[in-house]
């Protein structure tokens, strides 16, 4: 009995601590392509059917492109769309981490001054209550036509989300909590870096997904007011020129850099908030 | 010579005879018509290395008498002495530590760290006397958890993390809010008793709120009543059992005798 025993033993050893890992990598990748595998086939089908349409119909190109025409305007226009991608990535960009600073620095200050508060909240409500395509032209009057009102509206269209949520995640801090710093007296300094601000992040990235992708479509919207270069401009560009296909391609385009940007923001997430917000200790 | 006790220039705290003593206390809240009593001429002593249990009905003020120990509220009238000082001396001394219902752990930061907590903050930290941390956890039974995060951990391991925290500035009193009011019967049960060997290994002066008879009998070497409306001292009573104590001893005639006692007066508060 013992000699079976330890006859078979270290075969099995081997087999559990090789075996398992190797099945467990390539169950999880076999997994996520079955998760995903939905949707894929979802997105595959509809644009198979909008080839389909397409010739069926005989729709001509300039009204409705076929998916085909969309992936040879991209090889026809690829400079094009790349030398327009990087300045509507630049004013996204800049936008999201100017409007997103100011949002931020913004809410400490409502946080510690309630009279701020009363007096401001209401002013940055009116401000994000103008539609965002009015203001396009009254910065362009104001800031010129160059890259400075492309950042504002990239900017002031994250503003208003990330200063909600920051307020809401800077005073999320339990009663408990400020209690156990006051019996540990701490300073408010302490409280704020170890307490505070910790205590806000998850609130903080949540808006931040929003911004990402609402910064591209902030950039492209003031592209479309007397702009000769970028995303924005393109659509424009290809809509009065009746080229349809390198339309569809910039939209396809910025929806890439929106979503791109998104997950560029929950990465970061991931790596930042390890800790589950919704428990109550 | 490690052992040997400083004999000259001893601190206000160990020339004082009791470790809390409240005088005439009266704690209001509000102001003009809303104004509400919340603990009306509350004299009360308790005696170094003492454990006391606090009970009485809900809204009788025995949440607030700790707060007030513990410089969170602010007093009306009267006064405290934590230790032979203010308060406020006491609480930026450190010389008594808080346990909350709720374990009030920060998410974000690993068992370990939470622990660690205290050495990181506090303008007058002087940390070369604190416990280490480690051995903490270990004695409150959460040796091989400390990378762990609170979300990983069950309310009554959160609840350990939390007296492990309160035990690191090795304070002289240890004042408790219902500590383990959340938990279910047989955690708490558990961490009753090893509360009482926590208490018997350090020595520390611990002041236990509690809505539960038999728990402020089975902890108490004495057992503070308050009476509600406004909030009063309706008695202080030595509890009359062994200081060794288990579980077991619930079952025992006097220990039923007491609670039947005290049930009988929180029925006239």
């Amino acid at each position: 009995m013992a000699d079976t025993l330890s006859s078979i033993a270290p075969v099995h050893d081997k087999t559990a601590a090789d075996e398992p890992r190797r099945v467990s990598r390539a169950s999880r990748v076999l997994s996520s392509v079955a998760d995903n595998m939905p949707a894929m086939l979802a997105i595959a089908g509809c644009i198979a059917l909008w080839q389909l349409i397409v010739w069926g119909f005989s729709v001509p190109t300039f009204m409705a492109p076929s998916p085909v025409a969309v992936l040879y305007a991209f090889h026809d226009n690829g400079a094009t769309l790349w030398n327009n991608l990087l300045p509507t990535l630049l004013e996204a960009a800049l936008g999201f981490l100017f409007g997103n600073l100011v949002a931020v620095l913004l809410a400490i200050w409502f946080v510690y001054s309630p009279l701020a508060e009363k007096a401001f909240y209401p002013v940055a409500v009116i401000i994000k209550s103008i539609p965002i395509i009015a203001l396009a032209p009254i910065l362009v009057l104001l800031v010129g036509n160059g890259i400075a009102p492309k950042i504002i509206i990239a900017g002031l269209i994250c503003f208003f989300p990330t200063l909600v949520n920051m307020v809401q995640g800077l005073k999320s801090t339990s009663p408990a909590m400020l209690d156990l710093m006051r019996v540990l007296s701490a300073s408010p300094t302490e409280i704020f870096w170890k307490v505070r601000i910790p205590a806000s992040l998850p609130f903080l990235f949540a808006a931040l997904k929003i911004a990402a992708t609402s910064s591209v479509m902030g950039a492209i919207v003031a592209e479309w007011i007397g702009s000769s270069y970028g995303l924005g401009a393109l659509i424009i560009e290809a809509t009065y020129n009746f080229r349809s296909p390198l339309l569809y391609a910039t939209v396809v385009i910025a929806a890439t850099l929106a979503v791109l940007l998104f997950f560029a923001v929950s990465l970061a997430e991931r790596k930042v908030v390890r800790w589950k917000p919704s428990s109550h200790e | 010579m490690a052992m040997a006790q400083p004999k000259m220039d001893l601190p206000a705290q160990d020339l004082a005879p009791a470790a809390v003593s409240v005088e005439h206390l009266d704690v209001r809240f509000g102001t003009g018509l809303s104004q509400f009593t919340a603990l009306k001429d509350v004299s009360v002593t308790i005696p170094k290395g003492a454990l006391v249990t606090m009970i009485g009905p809900s809204g009788c003020g025995k949440s607030t008498l700790l707060r007030c120990i513990a410089d969170l509220v602010h007093i009306s009238d009267g006064s405290i002495s934590v230790l032979g000082q203010t308060p406020q001396k006491a609480r930026e001394g450190r010389d008594f530590a808080f346990v909350f219902q709720e374990a009030t752990l920060l998410p974000w930061r690993s068992v370990l760290d939470n622990v660690r907590l205290p050495l990181e903050v506090g303008r007058r930290a002087q940390t070369e006397n604190y416990a280490d941390p480690e051995r903490l956890l270990a004695l409150v039974g959460l040796k091989g958890r400390e990378n762990a995060l609170p979300h990983e951990l069950s309310g009554g391991q959160r609840q350990r993390v939390a007296i492990a925290r309160a035990l690191v500035s090795r304070p002289r009193i240890l004042l408790m809010d219902e500590p383990f009011g959340a938990l279910d019967e047989i955690t708490r049960d558990k961490l009753n008793e090893e509360l009482l060997r926590l208490w018997k290994e350090t020595g520390t002066t611990i002041v236990f709120v509690t809505h539960s008879i038999p728990e402020a009998v089975f902890l108490g070497e004495y057992v503070l009543m308050l009476a509600a409306h406004p909030g009063r001292v309706k008695e202080f009573l030595k509890v009359d059992l062994p200081s060794e104590r288990t579980l077991a001893i619930r079952d025992t005639v006097e220990f039923i005798r007491i609670t039947a006692h005290l049930r009988r007066l929180l029925e006239e508060c």
